[in-house]
């Protein structure tokens, strides 16, 4: 191959040629879970998004990097994405809010693209496939081959050790948030939702692995559960998770998005399941069956809590309308709730802010009754 | 929520004839409407004058109307058809104005009375009403630009004083921007003031700060009745604010705005549409961004499906307005499947993996005196969209399916009127909006000139200049590797940058025909790829396409018979929706006859390029690159029984001749050839002895003088293979004459079109004086019988471009005989030319003596109007006969019927933009400048001429002072025209030769007027002084109607200024004797009977003739 040239190849074998973007790989071999995502805009967010951790991210949308990067728009503090691929990598950026350009960025975070792909042909295979292992880079073709066939994918790996924080930190109330506090645990936590949380009040963000007792020490008014990488039942950093999940449950006020609402469904007896290829875009149509209304959301998961395995009082909340798949659960007894999808946005619609509302409304309900702590 | 049972029958109201501003986007979404509706079992009445609608067939409705669109004529229908309800959401600005004068008139909207659904009459005023809706906004935490509303002069003098120059000037209620301007200068101000105030019907104006320069961009939205909101799409103008969306490169989606950006303007549009109430359907909400530190304002929201929708429902697959219409009769987004997934629900936003393209086409060409820069007052008379998977490719592809002789964007011969340019006249010619702007903007940037300096002097973002910078660096790449360095990756990356073969023949000086067989010989060829609304998220079983240069192609296999019908392109004048009403037929019509029917177009406003319109879309260019692609891709496919090229108009008929001889459908392309070949067809005429105009062809001015020395003037000159009578002229002396050839042979548009050439010859002939001119549409199958459509017979004389003259069926002063040689002259012709479907015979009928003018084997612009007339579905029929069936056949199968029997006529009247080019003299001539055409029926040839005039909007007068100024020629049929409106009680004003000339005669004379002092023309020095001017009656709206015939080809003189005066005034003007003659029938017969509506189908049910016996 040309220098610049590389090959995009999947664990099933199918290759893609394109030219290589971002960061040069070790050994010119990227590798991952290859999954997409169908935003048009806010690929900066949804690259910096711990949860796509152990992933790598192909866009639709063709023409990707077109108004560069800015230092407001990073959901963490760095990319956790395996690698990127694109149609078009942009080389001129156009924002007034641009501090960099996108490639510059990859390479300064060490994550490795691959660009002039038919991006739409691997969408279509995806889709098909399932989500599938891949590698690319300017290794020759068996050598991604064979990298591919070794990556594990995500299925029962421990992906969210490798995103959550070290050490317990604390987020002040941001302009109106009063005095509640809140512990969220940090599976992976999107700055957005930390945004909206110091909305309601002063933040703590503690390890995934933190026990419930070190959590209820805290006194804190309500709990989060993060979004985050991968399986929800790995075991690991998740497994401990749902451990404490268990322990916090009835004792405070808990509200979990993505990977921490399946790790609220696991311990309340939900199982989870792998989807053919994940809900990974910014056009979700889901139901509040509360209300009949249809909001469009930002969703990234490839697991799912599966219908009819709650157990107790928790009930359905939100579903898909697209697949039916359960987006929302809730136990009334417990004072717990989750949704599948990004209410934060961040990238996405606004259409589910409502739901940190109803979080504050809980824990409000809570403190006046004198029921957590 | 589901259907509202409430309901049985609904009122939807058209759009009327296409305008600048109003074009086939809204038969598209009305005929979507109607087929909703109807399908949810309601009973739909349908109002619209334009005959060469689809929503209009007859099918598509339960009760259709081809009447005028006015508060009188609806009332009338209303009060007919008791409706439970008016749906005025779908029929543009023309709908949504009627629906609020009906809401005033208590007619609709208050018990007892059917309610108005899709908007509330209140909504439409919080969107329509510039101050309300600005004061609307403000409440709900939007910023505006700062602005103030007047009503006279004095009131916007005190606004701009106080907001300062420069500022925007709307107009409240109009569409497409008329009479709207940015104002620099105070004397700018006090013109665009004045303008806007004549122009509202209000007589109110905006006036606000200017914002020129900034990003704009529109939102498409829709609401349900349960709250639910949804984005369709995003747009992005590549022109800045200060052009008209409308007259912009738009591009979807947004490209350059970040996701925070996105989500803030997602968020004010729904805020938007709930403040301004629009319960349920489509608006569309645009925007401003200041791109130096992003300032959100927004500008406006139409409470109402638009064009913007058309092109949104294209560019991502998501029916608009069909799902508006259910929307409407109580649905949720969420109860709607998503047609193309069919998986999924419709409450959901669209997403793209490719980029769409939409560029404008004018028709400044048409109007000289105008100045072809673009405003904020849309002037565009159609547009054609491109889908790419990268911005270059789809603005090439888009700049090349406008069919305006350009290859893409430059890199072919036209690029060479810019090389004359300094660079800094280039950059500052491409800093103002004009048509050429995207080719300055790439000559620039091949100068070298930076993308930054660029974009500062144009305010195009820097992003779009990068992007076609990449043309430019591929192009120079190109250049030097040359055709035998292509490699198949250098040929592939060359596509995806959207070069066609043509431009790239031009570059290495070679053909098209060479470069197509050399990439193909590397293997690289196009895939096509499908809209599906979720960017390959879910499976789509939709099969709506476009071309890209990837890896794979999307296209199914299919075991039934194919038909590839190639559509009409871009709306332009001459060739606009009657040829998308063929081509849609013909699919219709092929579909019931068992084939699959494969659809190629680039306009998007059409029903042609609906998805469900055929079994396949390929959304492509009209060029032969891009058909022999999809001819290929379809061959490769399955059994391509054929391509149909003679429904779309020239441009699928320019391409014939290219095409593999043996798919070509229908007429022979040496038929074709026949009766465009000047030779070919004079020979043709001869041996069958029908009479032509004596006539001759000439590539050169002493060629031309030849031919006139033998045929004498005046002679009619045309170049050839043009449309729409493009440079058409009527010469009367030898000056005139080497005027005339030197503009044709000049570097002009004409030359972007082909230029002179021993194969593109001018034809001249003698142009026959008052001469009453004919048309006929006829059919022909392979058995040899002719069926005789429509004959019609012009209102204006020989002379006036036929598109542009009024014509009835039947007609209405032909004697038989006359009429039954016409016949046999059009049966024999078509045997000659061994006609396959359709054809249209011309000819000019002088004190008895009928002249053939010329032939075309291909559907007319008049079909639809005469199936209409007829009650015979002729492009049905013609669709099958094109396929092998015989008409015997077809009247078999019940197809074929014969022709309504009469005891109705039928009127199409042309439709002129002449308010937006108010620099224009309106008078007719053999250069065709109607942008659309409307339909009277009635009892009488008055009648229904009375009603096409109201459709027209130019409602004739029932009484009041009818001013006459008229050439000799048309002296005669003056006065027979004042006799007769004298006894209705009018009174006449006239200049004194026409004075003098009806008081001769005993025709009284109420106002005598004074000449205008015009250009260099001494004033009225005779017994005109003290009198008034026939200009200051009409400013000061003492004059109901205006005739006045032009005087020979001077330069501006009197009459332009009384035209101009009635355009600016809105006083109905006929510009000849003939049509005089035809108002004044119409008066007399209006003062006889009394108004009367009825529907086609109405019609339709009458005796039809006897089959194959005397008319």
């Amino acid at each position: 191959m040309t220098p610049g040239e590389g090959l995009l190849v999947l664990a099933d074998g199918t290759t893609f040629a394109g030219e290589l973007v971002g960061a040069e790989p070790p050994g010119g071999v990227a590798s991952g879970e290859v999954v997409f995502n169908t935003v048009l805009a806010g690929y900066q967010e949804v690259l910096s998004d711990p949860s796509y951790a152990g992933q790598i991210v192909t866009f639709t949308y063709p023409h990707i990097g077109n108004y560069g990067v800015n230092g407001d728009d990073d959901e963490s503090r760095r990319p956790f994405a395996r690698g990127v691929v694109v149609r078009e990598m942009a080389r001129r950026r156009s924002s007034w809010r641009s501090t960099g350009d996108l490639d510059a960025y990859l390479r300064a975070h060490g994550v490795p693209g691959i660009a002039g792909v038919d991006t739409r042909r691997l969408t279509r295979h995806i889709r098909r496939a399932g989500a599938l292992p891949g590698a690319f880079g300017s290794a020759d073709e068996a050598t991604l081959a064979a990298a591919a066939a070794r990556e594990p994918g995500t299925a029962g790996v421990d992906l969210v050790a490798t995103v959550t924080c070290a050490a317990p930190y604390a987020v002040p109330a941001g302009p109106g948030g009063g005095d509640r506090r809140i512990v969220a645990y940090d599976l992976g936590i999107k700055r957005t939702i930390l945004r909206h949380l110091s909305g309601l009040g002063e933040v703590t963000v503690v390890p995934a692995a933190t026990p419930a007792d070190e959590v209820l020490a805290r006194r804190p008014d309500g709990v989060f559960l993060s979004n985050g990488p991968g399986d929800p039942a790995a075991g690991g950093a998740a497994a401990e998770a749902v451990e404490a999940v268990r322990g916090l449950l009835g004792q405070v006020p808990l509200f979990g998005i993505c990977l921490g609402h399946q790790l609220m469904a696991t311990a309340l007896g939900a199982t989870t399941v792998k989807l053919p290829f994940g809900h990974h875009g910014g056009n979700h149509p889901v139901r509040r069956l509360a209300t009949g209304q249809v909001e469009i959301t930002s969703q990234n998961h490839n697991y799912a809590v599966a219908e009819g395995t709650l157990g107790g009082d928790a009930e359905v909340t939100h579903v898909n309308l697209n697949d039916g798949v359960v987006e929302g659960i809730r136990s009334r007894d417990l004072r717990a709730f989750g949704v599948q999808y990004h209410p934060e946005a961040g990238p996405g619609p606004h259409d589910a802010a409502y739901l940190f509302d109803e979080f504050a409304a809980l824990v409000d309900a809570s403190r006046s009754t004198g029921a957590a702590r | 929520m589901p259907r509202r049972d409430d309901l049985e029958s609904i009122l939807l109201i058209g759009a009327g004839p296409i305008v600048i501003g109003q074009a086939c986007e809204f038969d598209y979404s009305g005929t979507q409407a109607c087929k909703v509706l109807r399908a949810e079992g309601y009973r739909v009445i349908l109002a619209n004058s334009n005959p060469a609608t689809i929503m209009t067939d007859p099918d598509f409705a339960d009760a259709t109307y081809v009447e005028p669109l006015d508060a009188d004529h609806l009332t009338s229908i209303i009060e007919r058809e008791s409706p439970d309800a008016v749906l005025p959401t779908l029929g543009g600005q023309t709908a949504l104005n009627l629906a609020m004068e009906l809401a005033e008139r208590k007619v609709v909207g208050v018990p007892g009375r059917p309610e108005l659904i899709g908007a509330n009459a209140e909504a439409i005023a919080t969107a329509e009403d510039r101050e309300r809706f600005k004061v609307a906004m403000q409440e709900i935490g939007l910023h505006v630009p700062p602005s103030a509303i007047a009503h006279s002069m004095d009131e916007a003098r005190q606004v701009v004083d106080r907001i300062g120059l420069p500022v925007v000037i709307r107009p409240a209620f109009i569409l497409g921007g008329r009479g709207t301007g940015i104002a620099t200068t105070p004397a700018e101000f006090d013109r665009l003031a004045a303008g806007g105030l004549a122009a509202s019907p209000i007589s109110e104006i905006l006036v606000e700060r200017s914002i020129a320069g900034w990003k704009e961009y529109e939102l498409e939205v829709m609401r349900d009745r349960a709250d639910n909101c949804v984005v369709v799409c995003s747009i992005e103008n590549l022109d800045p604010m200060g052009v008209h969306t409308g007259d912009s490169i738009t591009v979807a989606p947004a490209q350059t705005l970040t996701d925070v950006e996105y989500q803030a303007m997602r968020d004010a549009a729904f805020a938007c549409i709930r403040r301004v109430g629009v319960e349920t359907g489509g608006s569309n909400v645009q925007f401003a961004l200041d791109p130096a530190g992003g300032d959100m304002v927004i500008i406006e929201m139409n409470p109402r499906v638009s064009r913007s929708s058309a092109l949104a429902s294209k560019a991502t697959g998501f029916p608009i307005a069909k799902i508006a219409a259910r929307l409407a009769v109580g649905y949720t987004l969420d109860e709607i499947p998503n047609d193309i997934t069919r998986r999924t629900p419709a409450s959901f936003e669209p997403t793209v993996d490719y980029v769409v393209t939409k560029v404008p086409r004018w028709a400044f060409e048409k109007f000289p005196g105008s100045p072809a820069v673009l405003g904020t007052s849309m002037q565009s008379v159609g547009e054609a969209m491109a889908i790419g998977r990268t911005f270059p490719e789809s603005l090439q592809k888009a700049l090349r399916s406008l069919e305006h002789g350009r290859a893409g964007l430059n890199c072919d011969p036209a690029e060479a009127e810019l090389e004359a340019l300094g660079d800094d006249e280039l950059i500052r010619r491409a800093s103002v909006g004009t048509p050429d702007r995207p080719f300055q903007l790439e000559a620039a940037l091949r100068r070298g000139v930076d993308v930054d300096a660029l974009a500062a002097r144009t305010h195009v973002d820097p992003w779009f200049l990068d992007q076609i910078l990449r043309v430019v660096e591929e192009r120079a790449h190109l250049a030097e590797v040359g055709l035998a360095g292509m490699t198949p990756r250098g040929w592939r990356r060359a596509k995806q940058l959207g070069f066609s073969d043509a431009q790239l023949a031009w570059l290495w000086g070679t053909d098209a025909a060479e470069v197509r067989g050399q990439r193909l010989a590397a293997g690289v060829r196009p895939t096509f790829k499908t809209v599906d609304t979720c960017g390959g998220e879910f499976d789509a079983t939709t099969p709506y396409h476009y071309s890209t240069y990837e890896d794979e192609d999307e296209v199914v296999a299919s075991g039934r018979r194919k038909v590839l019908i190639l559509g009409s392109g871009p709306n332009r004048i001459g060739q606009g929706i009657e040829f998308d009403y063929c081509c849609v037929h013909a699919s219709f019509a092929l579909a019931d006859a068992g084939f699959e029917t494969v659809m190629l177009n680039c306009n998007p406003e059409t029903v042609s390029t609906d998805y469900d319109t055929s079994d396949r879309l390929y959304f492509e260019p009209l060029t032969l690159e891009d058909a022999l692609n999809v001819i290929e891709a379809e061959q490769r496919l399955g059994d391509l029984a054929g391509v149909v090229v003679a429904l779309g108009g020239q441009t699928p008929l320019k391409l014939a001749g290219a095409l593999p001889p043996g798919l070509v459908l229908g007429t022979s392309a040496a038929s074709i050839d026949a009766a465009e070949d000047r030779e070919l067809w004079s020979a043709l005429c001869a041996r069958l002895g029908i009479p032509q105009p004596p006539g001759g062809t000439a590539t050169t001015v002493e060629e031309a003088l030849e031919v006139v020395d033998r045929i004498g003037y005046p002679a009619l000159l045309r170049p050839s293979y043009v449309l729409g009578g493009r440079a058409m002229e009527i010469v009367d002396d030898e000056a005139g004459l080497r005027r005339a050839m030197a503009a044709l042979a000049g570097f002009g548009s004409l030359g972007r079109e082909g230029g002179l050439s021993a194969s593109r010859p001018v034809l001249i002939d003698r142009f026959l004086e008052d001469a009453t001119e004919v048309d006929v549409d006829a059919l022909r199958d392979h058995a040899g019988e002719v069926v005789i459509g429509g004959v019609m017979e012009h209102v204006e004389e020989a002379g006036v471009h036929s598109g542009d003259s009024a014509c009835s069926i039947p007609p209405h002063s032909l004697d038989a005989g006359t009429v039954a040689l016409i016949e046999d002259h059009t049966r024999r012709l078509a045997d000659a030319l061994d006609v396959r479907g359709l054809i249209n015979v011309q000819y000019a009928v002088q004190q008895g003596h009928v002249f053939v003018i010329e032939a075309n084997p291909r559907a007319s612009r008049t079909v639809p109007f005469v199936a209409k007339a007829t009650g015979v579905p002729l492009v049905k029929v013609a669709a099958r006969v094109m396929v092998g069936a015989t008409l015997a056949e077809l009247r078999d199968e019940g197809l074929l019927r014969p022709p309504l029997a009469g005891g109705h006529v039928a009127v199409k009247e042309a439709v002129l933009p002449f308010n937006r080019f108010p620099d224009v003299d309106t008078v007719l001539g053999p250069e065709m400048r109607s942008t659309g055409e409307v339909m009277g029926i009635d009892r009488t040839f008055g009648l229904a001429f009375g009603k096409a005039q109201a459709s027209a909007g130019d409602r004739l007068p029932d009484g009041g002072l009818v001013f006459l100024s008229l050439a000799d020629r048309d002296k005669p049929a003056g006065l027979r025209a004042a006799v007769q409106l004298v006894e209705l009680g009018f009174g006449i004003a006239a200049t004194r030769g026409t004075a003098d000339h009806l008081e001769r005669h005993g025709v009284p004379v109420a106002q005598r007027v004074a000449k205008v002092a015009g250009d260099g023309e001494p004033p009225d020095v005779d017994g005109g002084a003290g009198l008034p001017t026939a200009v200051d009656l009409i400013a000061d709206g003492k004059v109901a109607l205006v005739v006045n015939s032009p005087r020979g080809s001077g330069a501006r003189a009197d009459g332009a200024y009384i035209r101009r005066a009635a355009n600016v005034h809105r006083v109905p003007c006929l510009t000849t004797g003939a049509a005089a003659v035809a108002a004044a029938e119409s008066a007399v017969d209006r003062s006889r009977h009394d108004p009367r509506v009825r529907t086609l189908q109405e019609y339709h049910q009458g005796p039809r003739r006897v089959a194959g016996g005397p008319r």
